[in-house]
């Protein structure tokens, strides 16, 4: 099958589930924007994507999606590592023309997979996974429980710790680098690109992660000013 | 303005594919400016000869920047620190007067050490021979003019044929990928009427070759194009991932 035993083909994989992801990140920021203006309207959301069995189904694909985005980027690091050779250049450089993040994709992916681990833990865990198992009401510790439906809750309760808004600035910036790269590189990959279009999709994938990340953190930024009034 | 220079050339010695290799440092005494940088070589190796010493192994031909042969990793950059040029063709006048030039040669699997500062490119030959071509029938040509292509296209299949197969993409390819090269050869074929027929069977068996002889997964990072001599632009690497996908695809 091409979209294991080729190279062209393992890149498509990879820009096929990045894409979606992208899709995915894209709604995911817009529905947490509605926090700012309505906590009622975010959690109305949050209950309708609560542990429903439509909701569950989309779970279990995005895992789907982020595992096999990981796998192939693992995959595709090591046989390039391999193609490289065992002996490195004493002396290297990089061109201005080469953007730091296409370099180091899977670093910024380990980070965005960390990142990830803890948001699912901050969250999903409360959340999702606390309806399916029948929780009426989560622990956060030091008095404070937060029925799993009410999201925005939660995201006051987190935000409110600065440690948590300094990681998840981090992590934000680190999935801002991997998009600036990834965005017009799955495009490149898919074979949709030519020399007037390269320069275009260049700018595009700057200014849509741009407006994807400043609305994430713009969240996260204005739920902790919100903690300290 | 000519002036002549003190050099150290830091070169690396191999005795063979196999044997451990290391860095031996030459100084380099009122070498003029003007000076190629092959020159310079050719006149290390006439000293190291006349001391009784083995000669650097590296390869050229042409000297002329159209042959592809030279190929050495000057200061970090295939080709040296000039743009859209070959090492045969960068002169002294790039360096400083005392300046230490680390010169190495192409760092990859696809391309392994034969000895000092060669290495051996014949896997860009195989990738050739598995779709680098067009079949005719041979005979009487006809006239060029019979079959018209757009100017325009004409310019961009030329634009592809302008690569001379050096190997410095896969030189300065963190992934060691040769997408470059093969997206080149393709396009200068598949962009012309003449070489549509085979075009699809063309992207598929190049490619094929490619990934068989161990060259990595482009990540579309563009180190390639900014280091190629002859500027060879990623945009042939979008056209061959679409020749390919469409290919397979219709499969
Ligand atoms: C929300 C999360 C993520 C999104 C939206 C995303 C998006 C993308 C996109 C669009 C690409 C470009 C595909 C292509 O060039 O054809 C890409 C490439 C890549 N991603 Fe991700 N990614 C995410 C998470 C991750 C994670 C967790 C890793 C794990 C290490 C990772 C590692 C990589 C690597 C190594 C590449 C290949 C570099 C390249 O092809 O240019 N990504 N990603
Ligand atoms: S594409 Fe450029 S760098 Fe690569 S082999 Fe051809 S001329 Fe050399
Ligand atoms: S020796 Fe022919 S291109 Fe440099």
């Amino acid at each position: 099958m091409w979209l294991f035993t080729s190279s062209v083909g393992r890149k498509v994989v990879m820009s096929v589930t990045g894409l979606a992801l992208i899709l995915f990140i894209t709604f995911h920021m817009a529905m947490n924007l509605v926090a700012i203006f309505s906590a009622e309207g975010y959690n109305m959301v949050c209950e309708f994507l609560g542990a429903n069995w439509y909701a569950l189904v989309a779970t279990v694909a995005l895992a789907g999606l982020v595992f096999i985005h990981f796998a192939y980027a693992f995959w595709l690091t090591w046989l390039n590592r391999q193609a490289r050779g065992n002996q490195r250049y004493a002396v290297t450089s990089k061109p201005k023309a080469v953007e730091w993040a296409s370099q180091n994709m899977f670093v910024l992916g380990l980070i965005v997979i960390l990142g990830l681990l803890l948001h699912l833990f901050n969250f999903w865990f409360n959340m999702q996974f606390a309806e399916i198992m029948h929780k009426d009401l989560v622990d956060m510790g030091g008095g404070a429980l937060i029925a799993p439906h009410d999201g925005a809750a939660f995201i006051a309760y987190t935000f409110s710790k600065v440690w948590y808004v300094v990681l998840y600035l981090v992590w934000l910036c680190a999935l801002w680098f991997h998009l600036t790269h990834g965005f017009w590189s799955a495009l490149q990959t898919l074979g949709w690109n030519n020399q007037i279009w390269i320069e275009r999709w260049r700018v595009i994938s700057y200014v849509y992660s741009s407006i994807i990340i400043g609305g994430f953190a713009l969240v996260v930024v204005w739920f902790y000013v919100k903690s300290l009034l | 303005m000519e002036k002549n220079i003190n050099v150290k050339l830091k070169i690396w010695r191999q005795r063979g594919p196999k044997a451990k290799g290391e860095f031996k440092t030459y100084e380099m005494k009122d070498i003029p400016t003007d000076t190629s940088f092959l020159e310079t070589m050719d006149i290390l190796n006439e000293e190291l000869i006349s001391r009784g010493e083995e000669p650097i192994v590296f390869d050229h031909d042409c000297r002329e920047g159209i042959c592809g042969m030279c190929s050495l990793y000057i200061n970090g950059h295939p080709h040296g620190p000039a743009t859209g040029a070959t090492t045969c063709q960068m002169y002294m006048r790039r360096f400083a007067d005392g300046e230490t030039i680390t010169v190495e040669p192409w760092r990859s699997a696809g391309f392994p050490v034969i000895r000092d500062l060669m290495v051996d490119r014949s896997a860009y030959d195989k990738i050739m021979q598995a779709g680098g071509y067009t079949s005719v029938n041979t005979g009487a040509p006809q006239d060029a003019n019979a079959i018209l292509i757009p100017k325009d296209v004409a310019d961009e299949a030329m634009d592809a044929a302008a690569c001379i197969g050096c190997g410095a993409c896969v030189a300065a390819c963190k992934n060691g990928s040769a997408m470059l090269f093969v997206s080149a050869k393709v396009s200068q074929l598949n962009l012309l009427p003449q070489g549509k027929p085979e075009a699809a069977k063309r992207a598929k068996a190049m490619l094929a070759k490619m990934d068989e002889l161990g060259f990595g997964n482009c990540t579309n990072t563009r180190a390639c194009e900014a280091e190629c001599p002859k500027c060879v632009s990623i945009s042939h690497i979008a056209r061959l991932n679409r020749h390919f996908i469409g290919a397979k695809l219709k499969d």
